[in-house]
């Protein structure tokens, strides 16, 4: 028991050693797979189990915060973006900076050194939780709202300002004139009905025949007058040859043909 | 200090666990799966039988009474079906991915209130009727729910196909679209109850539940909720005429359940959200004080809250056997022009007036003026409005032809705009 009276619960304690190998392990696993979803699940790993031990720290705002965040937001676009750009395995992993490799492991080690000697010179006062051992104190939040717009509002708004003109300034960016007048339901079912004298139909095509014998997509439907609508059988089939010729259609199925014809 | 308790009394938080042992925690976990797992058998249940009733048909009536064995026949369909992977899948991710969908649905009813304290039969002891609750409840909730987002996404990726890739990006910017408008709208109950613990909040509708002085948030959360949930006229990532069905394409067998399973304990989750935040919770729909309280006492609260459950459960059926189904780009020109900016002003507003009522002490009386005022100048502003009028790009342009060359270099005309007559239009085509 340290002087300001706060316990590390047993339960803190066993849950820190079974979460911080796991992290470890996560944390290593996006430096060594090979799939850019797999790093992303790592990284989501890593993230969701530093939430947990924030909350255990007695910052669950902190450790919210973390999950809806990163996890939910950022996380989730980075892998939106890997998903759709299709980042896999056989990408090539040729250099393309030259020394590109040595001038990356240089620089991870100066990090590492410089971590590794702050982590090593840090002394660590004695805990007194996020109340400062009062257990009468403001919540989290509270406490948070009152130095986020109390303390450093200025810096608040500043950071604010800078990440709304950064999207606006995106949206600029990435801004088309718009050149045509835009399409709306209204003007489409306008454009159709013009087109009519062009020969283009406005109800849907008729879908093809179903018979006792054959209800593929192939066979052509017959229309009132017992003839074979060639509409009714996809055009990418018509235009490979796909399409059953009729005389495939038994004949003893063209129920709507009369009994003279049937014969000719 | 007895290590068996698990908490001291949290700040901010109106619910006491701090006589709560580690035995009656995994209790209570227990009982809300199992609540959770045949809420689910029987939500199948209620919402055939509810849509079959609104489309003038019986609806499941043929196993056990009423049908109601219906859903139990199907999970046992579903067990004994067969398990297939799809040659392309990515094996690990896609057995995790379902796993990811049950496992954060089951998360939120932990912070979920079911009445206040309750007697535990045959002793002398109460105990909160719920898991747990802290000064952060419902942004725990929406956390679970960002997380659960994975599932779908990490299935309609693992399965190696088309479709499932196309429904859950769908779904993806969906959930992430709503949840923005779901958080906002929850930000004013925050605002009202001056915490964001469920059991806080719950204590706070002692006089008035929020749904009526904060009916535009609630609104646009019952709206969001239904998006978020993926449920029809919403369910465009798994729309049937479009996407097969969307991210759980190449599911089948227990994997698929399981993607089931979370859909439905979803739409509880979110149904009991909305019942805590906006819905009084598990207090009894009487004026505080009727009876003496009698009916907010022992286990009556469990049952107001079920009951108003259920009423928004039966919300969602409703909807979906009402309305058909939303285009794509309007659903999301909804949720980003409409919704997300209706539920910002709102919340401006009411940051407003509750500063000027608690800080500035401006009482109603003299809010009442205010308000007509802003209203008279409102419609005023509305009917006086320019009517915009619609002119197609280039129709306004002069007919003057464009110089192709103005800035140097070759430059395409734009539509509407004319180039001059080519210099050798007309000309005869010599030295052939």
């Amino acid at each position: 028991m340290n002087p300001a009276g706060l316990v590390i619960s047993t339960g803190e304690t066993v849950l820190f050693w079974v979460i911080a190998p796991l992290m470890v392990l996560a944390a290593l696993g996006l430096l060594f797979v090979k799939r850019a979803v797999h790093a992303a699940m790592c990284l989501v790993f890593v993230m969701v189990s530093m939430a947990v031990l924030y909350i255990a720290q007695e910052a669950p705002f902190l450790g919210v915060v973390q999950v809806v965040v990163y996890t939910g937001a950022v996380m989730m676009l980075f892998l939106f973006v890997l998903m759709l750009v299709g980042v896999d395995a056989s990408d090539s992993l040729t250099e393309t900076i030259r020394g590109q490799r040595w001038i990356g492991l240089l620089i991870g080690l100066g990090l590492a050194v410089v971590l590794g000697s702050v982590v090593a010179r840090a002394a660590f006062p004695p805990a007194v939780g996020l109340n400062g051992g009062d257990p009468g104190g403001v919540a989290n939040p509270q406490a948070l709202a009152r130095v986020l717009f109390g303390d450093y509002v200025v810096a608040m708004e500043a950071v604010g300002v800078l990440l709304v003109t950064a999207a606006v300034g995106a949206l600029v960016l990435t801004h088309r004139r718009r050149l045509t007048p835009k399409q709306n339901q209204r003007s489409v079912a306008d454009a159709r009905i013009k087109a009519l004298p062009d020969g283009v139909v406005l109800t849907p095509l008729p879908s093809p025949g179903v018979y006792a014998r054959s209800n593929a997509m192939d066979t052509p439907a017959l229309g009132p007058d017992g003839e074979q609508v060639p509409q009714s059988v996809s055009r990418v089939l018509r235009i490979r040859g796909q399409e059953r010729p009729a005389p495939h259609v038994p004949a003893d199925e063209l129920v709507h043909t009369p009994e003279s014809e049937r014969d000719a | 200090m007895n290590p068996l308790i698990l908490a001291e009394a949290a700040p901010g938080v109106a619910a006491d666990f701090s006589q709560e042992t580690i035995w009656a925690s995994i209790v209570k976990a227990v009982l809300i799966v199992v609540f959770l797992l045949t809420s689910v058998l029987f939500a199948i249940w209620f919402e055939r039988k509810v849509v079959a009733r609104m489309q003038v048909r019986p609806g499941p009536n043929w196993h056990g009474p009423f049908g109601l064995l219906q859903s139990l026949a199907d999970a046992m369909k579903l067990l004994l079906k067969e398990d297939l992977t799809v040659t392309r899948a990515d094996r690990f991710v896609y057995l995790l991915a379902p796993m990811i969908s049950v496992f954060c649905s089951l998360l939120v009813f932990a912070v979920i209130p079911f009445g206040p304290s309750l007697p535990f039969p045959w002793t002398d002891w109460t105990t909160p009727a719920q898991l747990t609750d802290f000064p952060v409840a419902v942004l725990y909730v929406l956390a679970a729910a960002s997380l659960g987002v994975y599932g779908i996404v990490l299935g309609g990726w693992a399965s190696g196909s088309t479709y499932p890739l196309l429904g859950s990006v769908r779904s993806t910017a969906q959930v992430i679209s709503y949840e923005l408008a779901m958080g906002l709208s929850l930000v004013s109950v925050f605002i009202m109850a001056g915490s964001m613990s469920t059991s806080q909040i719950v204590s706070s509708q002692t006089q008035i539940w929020w749904f009526i002085p904060l009916a535009p948030a609630f609104v646009i959360y019952v709206i969001s909720m239904i998006g978020e949930t993926n449920r029809l006229p919403f369910d465009l990532p798994e729309a049937e005429g479009e996407l097969v069905s969307g991210y759980m394409t190449e599911y089948s067998s227990m994997k698929f359940a399981w993607f089931f399973l979370a859909e439905y304990i979803n739409m509880l989750n979110v149904s009991a959200v909305c019942v805590t935040l906006f819905l009084g919770g598990w207090r009894a729909p009487v004026p505080d004080g009727f009876l003496g309280g009698a009916l907010n006492e022992g286990w009556l609260p469990v049952i107001w809250f079920l009951v108003k459950l259920w009423a928004v459960m039966f919300v969602f059926v409703w909807v979906r056997g009402t309305l058909l189904r939303l285009r794509y780009d309007q659903f999301m020109v909804f949720g980003w022009k409409v919704l997300i900016p209706v539920a910002l002003a709102w919340v401006v507003v009411l940051a407003v007036v509750q500063w000027l009522q608690r800080v500035q002490e401006v009482s109603y009386q003299q809010f009442i003026p205010v308000i007509i005022g802003t209203a008279v100048v409102f419609i005023a502003v509305m009917w006086f409005w320019p009517e915009k009028k619609e002119a197609p790009p280039g129709a306004g342009k002069e007919k003057e032809p464009v110089d192709a060359f103005a800035g140097g270099f070759p430059v395409p005309p734009l539509p509407g705009e004319k180039l001059p007559p080519s210099k050798r239009f007309g000309k005869e085509v010599h030295g052939e």
